[in-house]
């Protein structure tokens, strides 16, 4: 019946190839499982993929200097962070409109706070100043008032400025303002900025610009009727400090000429001081290199810095170096977390092997009985549980009044095991035991009696018959359980914090301190994606040694 | 009798008893002794005690009350690693992370032996089982019959006098089975070990085994020679248990010597050996087997009783054919005839005289 004689494909019923068809059945199939699996790889990816990568990412990021202070970092490079001097007038100027418009945003403390975490003390400097940013302005929109009262209108400046030609202009401001305050610029404005304004006075169209498109899409006000920032008026000051402007204005003829003309000519009574020196004059600091170093170090988008502070290194302008003794403290809590992880691995197998052997051996419905035993804890919040760690440790605790009054321990004497990492390992085992007898029982259910017999019938002592026949055959047990406690203690945050005191914290309890006390996100996510990277090494190693293919969860 | 009976035994049971809940005997005053070199059966249905019996003799369980005796030494005290009897498990219980070779180690590893005595003996036990190429290989890469042998050179490897083995062939297909039967009994004579052997199979426990014993009820019912306790079964529960069987119901009407005469409940009198019934009037189970059943009245004795039987099925079996009849009321009363040339098919429907030789047809203990 077969048509053995027929070369080439091997068709269906239908005449369509056969592999064809057969991929095509597939194809619906593997559909349909994908289909199946849809919400639960959403939910993963949204939750879990997502987070992690954002964390990964957040390690090296470091947008936020030159976001919100574009001009300042772009200055910044021309100065040599080695010259000993603070860096020249043109830096403050630019940090002068880059802060005012950070503090329009309150973006300003923010990076305060970033450079903070490389250096203390940046920040209250920075909201120092950032308070002072007005007066400064102030100064030169006082005496532009004073020479001309029409500089006080907001039409004067609208029209001054007002034009066509700088759409590139614009919408290079506006990328710069979305980035700084993080939200979008996009919008109709009201304005356009004038190609000739922004030849004559640059300073003061770029920060009129600003002005303009925060009014309009942030503050959602007609920028013509709005009184612009007193960051306009030091703009207009800025750029009469220039001679060639000065001698531009003198040929002038567009709007605002008189008043321009007039600022001209009493140009002696607008405010002479450098911004360096009002920044000194805020706050004295802003003249120490230091602050300028750090700034420059931590001004390009992406950073090792964050990855270098969490091995106990730091950033120079030399180069990498190790910080001071006294600040080293991550290096001591990654190995302090390893190896008290290890020892609670090693507490948990020695406890809960015997447990799971025995629960294996006994008549199904006892081991059940004890199963819930085993099981309890689970049921109870791990918060409770900890907390009674807490109540039967501490040196007025139960087990030290006990021991007392057994007379094992003197009055004097009581044993301190809460606070330390005593009391973290005695309260971590009791709490992770149940993953290690979980996979334990789950593997030694499946080993039959009969080896142990047959190893005695064979001529072994019990103990040679554990040894030799159980044991191994147990080890995969050992093996699931000892990764899942590993791992699981390795990023445990709550009982090291409750009953850990300083010798007992783990690495993720600086990762938390972090996260919600002093926001170094960047810092927490590094010293997370070394974590990460960490179980991932133990992970291949166990893989290379042991072999995945050992571990067993049951059956 | 009981004490010199021991005294030349290999292996004895004195007045063991075994109790797990303190409430059942399991095992109810065995008495059992082994001779050296014999290959012995324990045969019965699962719960009859005879695995029991095995492990206590391992030494996995513990008499409840009794001897037992290896070699003239009481070894109820002896735990099973000191015990040196090699042992086959049910499921071969070969220790899935060694290799073979390792496998077959083990006992002499614990028995602390050098390495090259080690490696001579595994190589030797492999050959003997004809799986010489195999010591490199994992338990899980054989196939049933091939850890079957491997199981058995781990029993062996020591040197053991005495072999125990749990329904070893119970997982294999029939015909491997049949197989490892006459490879295991050739192996035990080779060597003239002592084998204790349990199953629940009988066709077995006949083709393997020296001596049978029979177990019901955590008792021995029975212990002979296969073809004694095929031929000759001493009560009706090993009439039943070995071997295909019809069973009549009835009661004794006389006993003259070697034959009783039996009256079945419908009437018929048939002639009988009377084995355990003693008195006139007693209840009696009758027993034939299928295969000494005559229809052909030439084929008879003279004088023979014979009685009347209706013929239900007929069914061809190839070798043999094998009819199904009712007698004096019992529907299964089964006849088997060799399928010779000359041989006679039977019709269903049809009437015929049945008969049997007076000494195959046991008068049993009615249940």
């Amino acid at each position: 019946m077969a048509d053995t004689t027929q070369s080439g494909p091997m068709l269906a019923a239908d005449g369509s190839p056969l592999k064809r068809s057969l991929s095509r059945t597939l194809r619906r199939q593997k559909l349909r499982a994908l289909l199946l699996i849809a919400p639960l790889l959403i939910f993963v990816l949204v939750t879990f993929i997502i987070p992690i990568v954002s964390m990964l990412f957040r390690s090296v990021e470091n947008q936020i200097v030159s976001h919100t202070l574009p001009q300042t970092v772009e200055a910044l490079q021309e100065w040599d962070p080695n010259s000993g001097e603070p860096p020249d007038e043109a830096v403050y100027q630019a940090l002068f409109f880059d802060m005012f418009k950070a503090a329009e945003a309150k973006r300003h403390t923010q990076v305060g706070n970033r450079l903070n975490y490389e250096q203390p003390g940046l920040s209250s400097m920075f909201r120092g100043t950032g308070r002072s940013l007005d007066d400064m302005g102030e100064e030169f929109e006082d005496a532009l008032v004073d020479i001309d009262p029409s500089f006080k209108t907001s039409e004067f400046w609208f029209e001054l400025l007002s034009g066509e030609g700088a759409d590139s202009f614009l919408k290079d401001r506006r990328a710069k303002l979305a980035a700084m305050a993080g939200e979008s610029m996009r919008g109709d404005i009201g304005f356009a900025p004038s190609a000739k304004a922004l030849e004559l006075l640059p300073a003061t169209t770029e920060a009129y610009t600003d002005f303009a498109i925060w009014t309009a899409i942030v503050e959602e006000d007609v920028v013509a009727e709005e009184r612009p920032w007193e960051a306009v008026y030091a703009g207009l000051g800025v750029d009469l400090r220039s001679a060639e402007v000065v001698q531009q204005i003198a040929s002038y003829d567009g709007p605002g000429a008189a008043a321009l003309k007039a600022a001209v000519a009493n140009i002696d009574q607008l405010p002479q001081e450098s911004f360096r020196d009002m920044f000194a004059e805020s706050d004295e600091d802003w003249l120490d290199t230091e602050g300028w170093r750090t700034m420059a170090l931590y001004s390009p988008d992406y950073t090792t810095g964050y990855f270098l502070n969490s091995v106990d290194l730091q950033k120079t302008i030399e180069g990498v170096e190790a910080r001071p003794e006294t600040q080293q403290i991550y290096i001591k809590l990654f190995i302090r977390t390893l190896y008290m992880s290890l020892i609670i691995t090693g507490a948990c197998i020695l406890l809960g092997y015997p447990v799971a052997w025995i629960l294996a051996n006994l008549p199904l419905r006892t081991a059940n009985v004890l199963m819930i035993l085993v099981l309890l804890p689970f049921w109870t919040s791990l918060l409770v549980r900890t907390s009674a760690w807490k109540v039967l440790l501490q040196q007025q605790g139960v087990i030290n009044e006990i021991l007392v009054w057994l007379g094992f321990v003197d009055d004097a004497n009581r044993l301190i095991i809460m606070n330390n990492a005593t009391g973290t390992i005695i309260a971590m085992t009791h709490i992770l035991l149940p993953f290690m007898i979980l996979p334990l029982y789950s593997v030694m259910k499946t080993i039959p009696p009969t080896y142990l017999r047959a190893a005695k019938s064979l001529g072994a002592t019990n103990w040679t018959a554990f040894w030799r026949v159980y044991f191994p055959q147990s080890v995969p047990g050992i093996g699931a359980g000892s990764i899942l406690v590993f791992i699981l203690s390795i990023g445990y945050y709550i009982t090291p914090e409750i009953v850990g005191g300083t010798d007992g914290v783990f690495i993720s309890n600086r990762i938390a301190y972090h996260i919600s006390s002093s926001l170094n996100w960047g810092l927490a996510a590094a010293l997370g994606t070394i974590l990460l990277l960490v179980v991932l090494a133990l992970y291949w190693c166990y893989d290379r040694i042991v072999g995945i293919d050992n571990v067993k969860l049951g059956g | 009798m009981l004490d010199s009976q021991s005294s030349d035994a290999f292996v004895a049971f004195e007045r063991v008893q075994k109790s797990y809940d303190g409430e059942i005997l399991v095992v109810k005053d065995l008495n059992l002794s082994i001779p050296k070199g014999e290959f012995l059966t324990m045969l019965g249905p699962s719960g009859s005690g005879k695995t029991t019996c095995l492990m206590m003799l391992a030494g996995f369980e513990t008499a409840t009350h009794g001897k037992i005796l290896l070699d003239g030494v009481s070894i109820n005290n002896i735990p099973p690693h000191k015990r040196g009897i090699g042992m086959v498990f049910q499921n071969y219980a070969l220790f899935p992370h060694m290799t073979v070779a390792e496998n077959l180690s083990f006992p002499l590893e614990v028995r602390k032996l050098g390495k090259s005595d080690r490696e001579a003996k595994v190589k030797r036990a492999l050959d003997m089982v004809q799986m010489g190429d195999f010591g490199g290989r994992r338990p899980a890469q054989l196939s049933g019959g091939q850890q079957q042998r491997i199981a058995l050179a781990r029993a062996l490897v020591f040197e053991p006098e005495l072999v125990l083995m749990d329904e070893p062939l119970g997982a294999l297909d029939k015909q491997l089975r049949e197989h490892m039967q006459f490879e295991i009994t050739n192996l035990a004579h080779d060597l003239g070990i002592t084998t204790v052997y349990v199953t629940h199979d009988q066709t077995e426990a006949l083709t393997m085994s020296d001596r049978v014993a029979v177990f019901d009820d955590g008792r021995i019912q029975q212990i002979d020679a296969p073809d004694v306790l095929y031929e000759s079964p001493k009560n009706s529960f090993v009439a039943q248990f070995i071997g295909e069987n019809n069973t009549l119901v009835g009661t004794v009407k006389e006993i003259k010597g070697e034959i009783a005469l039996v009256e079945l409940d419908d009437g018929e009198l048939i002639d009988c050996k009377p084995v355990n019934v003693s008195a006139v009037g007693d209840r009696t189970l009758v027993s034939i087997r299928p295969e000494r059943v005559e229809f052909d009245k030439n084929r008879l004795k003279k004088g023979t009783h014979t009685i009347k039987a209706e013929v239900l099925e007929f069914i061809y079996m190839g070798d043999i054919f094998r009819t199904r009849l009712r007698v004096a009321g019992n529907d299964n009363f089964v006849i088997k005839s060799r399928n010779a040339p000359d041989q006679v098919r039977l019709t269903p429907g049809e009437t015929i005289e049945i008969g049997w030789l007076p000494e195959d047809c046991r008068a049993l203990d009615a249940p």
